[in-house]
Formats: structure tokens, sequence, C-alpha cells
């Protein structure tokens, strides 16, 4: 993202696990126990998937062992278990190529062409990848990476830079007010005369305004966009239909995720409803060395529960275990007698 | 049971029945006839993507709640009754309704 040039750069792993929600943790733990080494990658830029991303303080009731759990407090517990496996996260990125090499192992490509180097992949993609809401713009894709950016990765990318926010929910606000001190102007463009985002971030972002730190624009919605190559302005039409055109080096719209299926439709694997077809034995997809665990993946009888996929990461782990130790033998350990040892 | 009209993503219409009696909600329905909704929360109204615009039916059913507007707000478009048909108990009220899905579709 941005403009920034990112220096290639080649992760060595025994097992890349795309998605890094729940199953996708759970599976670091249970690799773990069989020595086997994993780097996750995830679309969001934090662990823990739909959990974190669409409901952090609800309740989970069928977890066994935990009567209640919220989803957050599910996510940073599982984080804490498999830290004696030193798992390496990539996140933020989506994982757009899958290249078989010679000796049968994977090399991994993401939308920001970090690369990673694999014995085996599984695949913990959830519903897919989450993605941005995109605004109906005419151009948007052409200022993709040239001023439009859906996510703040490096607030550092916008500083004493004119940026533009569109949206009214918790980042829109949140950024707003955090880019205020570190960009040149900040302009939040909103459809309504209020927010529903946190009210304190809203009253601060009316502060914010009321001071003069910020142009707040209330009731207007984006309508073009424009630029040479890159983006240098936007224009809004307000309630009445009055068309004001703001010169910007950013256009940040913040409406929130939804999520696709995006490249993993394109690998070759079989899918059926938008999941992929998997041998119930082990969890392989039709081809070698790619597995798929968790609510990507569909066979009779599937039910899209993170219980179901916890049970699908550790039955995985033993068959993928040919392909990191292909001269050792797998003993089947238990954890009560074992310990867990850690790397 | 109780019929109503669903527009998908291209313009098609179908007619949909779906009973009244046992506690449903619109987007369980509109999932079980295998219309492409995500319905990534599971109901919670929390995801927006079981959203729906109510083309025809009494004006109640197009008055979203204030937990559906927290989510309708925030996407790039929706519209006057805009709807999250998880929030939307099967019931007579639905009887003859048009219902246009707005929600995005997976691929």
């Amino acid at each position: 993202m941005g403009f920034s040039q990112k220096i290639p750069i080649m992760i060595q792993t025994d097992l890349c696990i795309i998605g890094a929600g729940p199953v996708g943790l759970f599976a670091v733990f249970e690799a773990g126990l069989l020595k086997m080494r994993c780097h996750l990658i995830d679309a969001l830029p934090q662990v823990g998937g739909q959990l974190s991303e669409i409901y952090p303080q609800k309740p989970i009731y069928d977890i066994p062992g935990y009567p209640e759990v919220k989803a957050q407090e599910l996510v940073d517990n599982l984080m804490e278990q498999i830290k004696p496996f030193k798992p390496t996260f990539t996140l933020g990125e989506r994982v757009d190529h899958l290249e078989k090499q010679e000796d049968g192992s994977y090399i991994v490509t993401t939308s920001d062409k970090t690369q990673v180097h694999a014995q085996v992949i599984v695949i913990a993609g959830g519903l897919g990848c989450f993605e941005p809401r995109k605004p109906v713009l005419d151009n948007l894709e052409t200022f993709e990476g040239k001023g439009v950016t859906y996510m703040v990765k490096n607030p550092e990318t916008f500083r004493d830079k004119n940026v533009v926010l569109a949206g009214g929910g918790d980042s829109a606000l949140d950024w707003t007010i955090y880019l205020a001190d570190v960009a040149k102007r900040v302009t939040l463009v909103h459809r309504n005369e209020t927010f529903r985002g946190a009210p304190d971030s809203a009253a601060k972002v009316f502060d914010l305004a009321s001071e003069g730190k910020i142009d707040l624009i209330l009731s207007a919605n984006l309508k073009e966009i424009s630029g040479n190559g890159k983006l240098d302005s936007v224009t809004l039409t307000d309630k009445t239909k009055n068309e004001y055109k703001i010169e910007t080096d950013y256009l940040i719209p913040l409406f929130g995720l939804s999520p696709k299926l995006g490249p993993i439709a394109d690998w070759g694997l079989s899918i059926d409803k938008n999941a992929i077809e998997v041998d119930t034995r082990d969890y392989s997809t039709g081809v070698e060395r790619i597995y798929a665990i968790g609510d990507i993946n569909t066979y009779p009888g599937k039910l899209k529960l993170i219980l179901c996929g916890f049970h699908e990461a550790a039955i995985m782990m033993h068959s993928a275990f040919k392909y990191v130790y292909p001269d050792q033998k797998l003993s089947f350990k238990y954890t009560t007698v074992n310990g867990v040892n850690a790397f | 049971m109780v019929k109503f009209t669903v527009e998908d993503q291209d313009g098609n219409r179908q007619e949909v029945e779906a009973p009244t009696d046992m506690g449903f909600s619109l987007m369980e329905i509109l999932k079980a006839s295998e219309y492409p909704i995500l319905a990534t929360c599971g109901g919670m109204a929390l995801c927006a993507t079981c959203h729906i615009e109510i083309l025809e039916g009494p004006d109640e059913l197009g008055e979203a709640t204030d937990i559906e507007l927290d989510q309708l707000e925030n996407l790039p478009e929706y519209f006057p009754t805009s709807r999250l048909s998880c929030q939307i108990r099967v019931s007579d009220m639905l009887e003859g309704a048009v219902l246009k899905l707005r929600g995005e579709d997976v691929i």
C-alpha cells in the first residue's frame, strides 16, 4: 500500500497458514506439538478473523470447557496457547499467488509481495478474506495505491499530506482523530449529520472541527475523484446537490469490510458453494500439500463451528507431518504425558 | 405460511413461501432458499451482508431499527427502506411484500 517500495523478502517455514482466525491459530498449536513451524498470513491487520473483526465482545457458548467466553478473549487465549511455538505473522496482506516448486514445496506471494516458502499450505480462510467495501465511484480502481487506500497501515505515510476520510463508523472517527496530528490537513466526509460510532470519538471529532483542526463535512457524499496518474482531488455533493472540490493527496474510504473468497478461487482447488471440498480423512484438498480447515472447507455433514475447525486442525497436522519430516515416523503423544515442548 | 417476492442482485424476481410459526428470520429463509447471502455474523446485526431493500410492503417493514442503522449507515450505499434481513422475523407483515437483495455476493 502507499507509495513506498517494498524490498522482497522470503520467509522460510514448514507450514504457511492462510488465515489467522481461531482455527488458523489453533493449527499452530497442533503443528507445534509435531515440531512443525508456522507462518500465518491474514488480510486483516490483526489476528482473530471474524471474532476480532466483527464480534469481539460477543459471547460464545459452544467452546468445550468454556461455559461462556467472549470472542476476543478466546483469540487472546489462543495467542497465549501458541506462544511456545513462536509463530510468525504477515498481517494486512492478502495471499495472491501459490506457486508449486520442483521439490513439491510452495512459494506464497501476498498482495504486498511478501513471499513465504513452505512445505505445506493450510488454508484456514474462514469466509474468505475481508476486503474493504468500496464506494461507487468512477475510476476508483485506477487510483488504488495512487492516493486511494482503504486501510491505514502506516500512519507515517500520511505525514504532512492532505487526507480526505469518508465514513461515519468507529474506524473513520478513530483515524480522523489520529491523523489530525499527523497529516497536513484532515477532512472527514460523512453522509449524515450525526455519527453512530463511539460517542466519545464523535465528540472528539466535533471538538477538533470546532477548533479548526480538521474539516468536517456532514450530509455529503463522495461524487468523483480525479487526478493525473495520481489522485489530486475529490468532489463531494451535499444534500442540496451543491458540489465541492477538495484538493487532496489521499482518499481513505472507510465503509467496513466484507468477506470475499478472492484469489483462493483461482488455485485449482475443487470449490462448491464458495467452500473448498476436502477429504475428511485428513482435510486435504485435491492438490497435494494443500489442506483446508475451518469454515472455508466443505464435506458431507460439515458444520461451520469453531470446535469442528479445531478438530480438523489436529487431524490435518498428522497428515501434513510426512511432507515436513519425510524420513521420520510420527508417534502420537499426549500433552498430559509429554507436556508442551516449546521451540 | 406467508408469501413474498425476492428480487436477486441480477433483477430476477421469484416468489418465496415461508412459515410464520417457526421463529425464523428472513435471513434464514433467504439462505435456505439458496440466495447468495453471506450472513457472516450469523444474525447478530453486525456485518450487514444480509442487507435488503424493501421495495413494496407495509411502511413498518421498511423501518430499520437502531442496531440495523448502526451497520447500514456505514455502508457505501443504503436506501430509505434498507433493512438487515436477519432482524426481520418472518410474520404476516411480509405477505405480498417485494424485497431486493442488496448484500454483496461472496465472489
